[in-house]
């Protein structure tokens, strides 16, 4: 009984811990998202003075607008709406650090189940970002 | 219109989005796609593009703080997440072969549905009916904080919420929002989870259910930086304000005249919908 206790208040000592560490990685994605997709956004302002793009009418981005090395290349020659692309790409990586985080964490935990079920999440989640063409 | 003026335009617009999002509980994607369409006529695309991105922003926010308050059921969430990420996967996949105002159509009665379930407040404290076979195997029992202390609840109903969160992740996907009411449908009424265990679990699902279909609409092309730019900074920055002006002030008569808003701009997107405008 007092063995059962003991491991129950450890592991929620673990659990607290987690998900303060947890909350700590979904904030400071957010804040770096934000920050460079504002960086980029005053770059993109400065160099178009009016919108490359009609909204009333879909034609979709540029391919190097809609892979993730595509962003990076567009990113890395500072192009305005490649920066804004970077930070929202940081911003999708956020959700998939913290299920990968996560992963760690049951795995830490030795809760089988929910490595496998994270896993899954997490295989989900990368087909989509970067499967396919 | 030049770019700084459309930005600017936008941002505002977002940004009151973010604000009605936050004080109705509704989600500022839900808000902002048909302001996008119907008040800015910006193609569908674009539009549910530039909300998802926003939706991933104020989830994953919001979610630090309730994580921190020991709201949130995390083997909930992360077992149900399986549902959602599919959905979304499936939804997002749909909408290259719905027609734009077939989706602006079931859009506006996503809108109905979410202003509407907004006004629930939280069922009446739920009686607890005992461990369940499937949540006791899946570790999902917990306890939550209350003005008495920490309190015990048992889950139930997991296929049922599972096929739920299915739905939700589909329409996240397809229609660029957290699927929120959906997803507190789930765990209010099909798992019997504490209300506020719900909303707050829900919130730390709904970024993860928006990046999965986030993903496809990147590569898909319907993310724009110029759009989703003052989009995400607008919402984000109205949700926060949202925030703080709920924790304080009484807002039931705000809150009716917001749904209102929020309805007239649903009935406006079906009607477009219907006639072929958007």
């Amino acid at each position: 009984m007092a063995q059962g206790t003991l491991i129950s208040s450890e592991s929620a000592q673990t659990d607290k811990r987690m998900d303060q560490l947890m909350g700590l990685l979904l904030r400071s994605g957010v804040i770096l998202a934000a920050s460079i997709v504002l960086a980029g956004g005053a770059v993109y302002l400065a160099r178009h003075p009016f919108p490359p793009i009609n909204y009333h009418v879909f034609q979709g981005e540029p391919q190097n607008l809609r892979t993730v090395s595509g962003v990076f290349s567009e990113a890395k020659a500072f192009h305005g709406r490649g920066l804004i692309q970077l930070g929202l790409l940081v911003l999708i990586a956020t959700p998939i650090a913290r299920v990968t985080f996560s992963v760690f964490a049951f795995f830490y935990e030795r809760d089988w189940k929910y490595v496998v079920f994270t896993l899954i999440v997490l295989g989900l989640l990368l087909y989509s970002l970067l499967g396919r063409a | 219109m030049g770019s700084i003026e459309f930005t600017a335009l936008i941002f505002v617009g977002s940004l009151l989005a973010g604000f009605l999002g936050a004080l109705t509980g509704l989600g500022g994607g839900v808000v902002v796609v048909p302001l996008l369409a119907v008040v800015f006529r910006v193609d569908i695309h674009y539009a549910i593009g530039a909300a998802l991105v926003s939706v991933i922003a104020t989830s994953s926010g919001a979610a630090a703080a309730y994580v921190r308050e020991g709201y949130s059921n995390i083997r909930v969430g992360m077992f149900l997440e399986m549902a959602t990420t599919v959905g979304a996967l499936a939804g997002a996949a749909l909408v290259l072969y719905l027609h734009a105002s077939v989706i602006a159509v079931i859009f506006g009665f996503v809108l109905i549905y979410s202003a509407l379930a907004s006004f629930h407040e939280g069922s009446p404290l739920k009686d607890d009916l005992g461990p369940n076979r499937i949540a006791t195997w899946l570790g999902m029992d917990s306890t939550y904080p209350t003005s008495t202390g920490f309190e015990g609840y048992h889950v139930r109903g997991v296929p049922m919420g599972f096929l739920l969160m299915l739905v939700a992740g589909v329409l996240s996907g397809l229609l660029g929002i957290g699927s929120g009411a959906v997803k507190v449908l789930a765990m209010d009424k099909a798992m019997k989870l504490p209300f506020k265990v719900s909303t707050t679990t829900s919130n730390f699902m709904i970024g993860v259910t928006a990046a999965a279909g986030a993903g496809i609409y990147l590569s898909r092309g319907y993310i724009d930086p110029g759009l989703a730019m003052p989009v995400m900074l607008g919402v984000l920055a109205g949700a926060l304000i949202g925030a703080r002006v709920l924790a304080g002030a009484k807002v039931r008569v705000l809150r009716i005249v917001f749904a209102l808003v929020i309805g007239s701009l649903a009935i406006e997107m079906i009607y477009s919908g219907l006639t072929g405008r958007i």
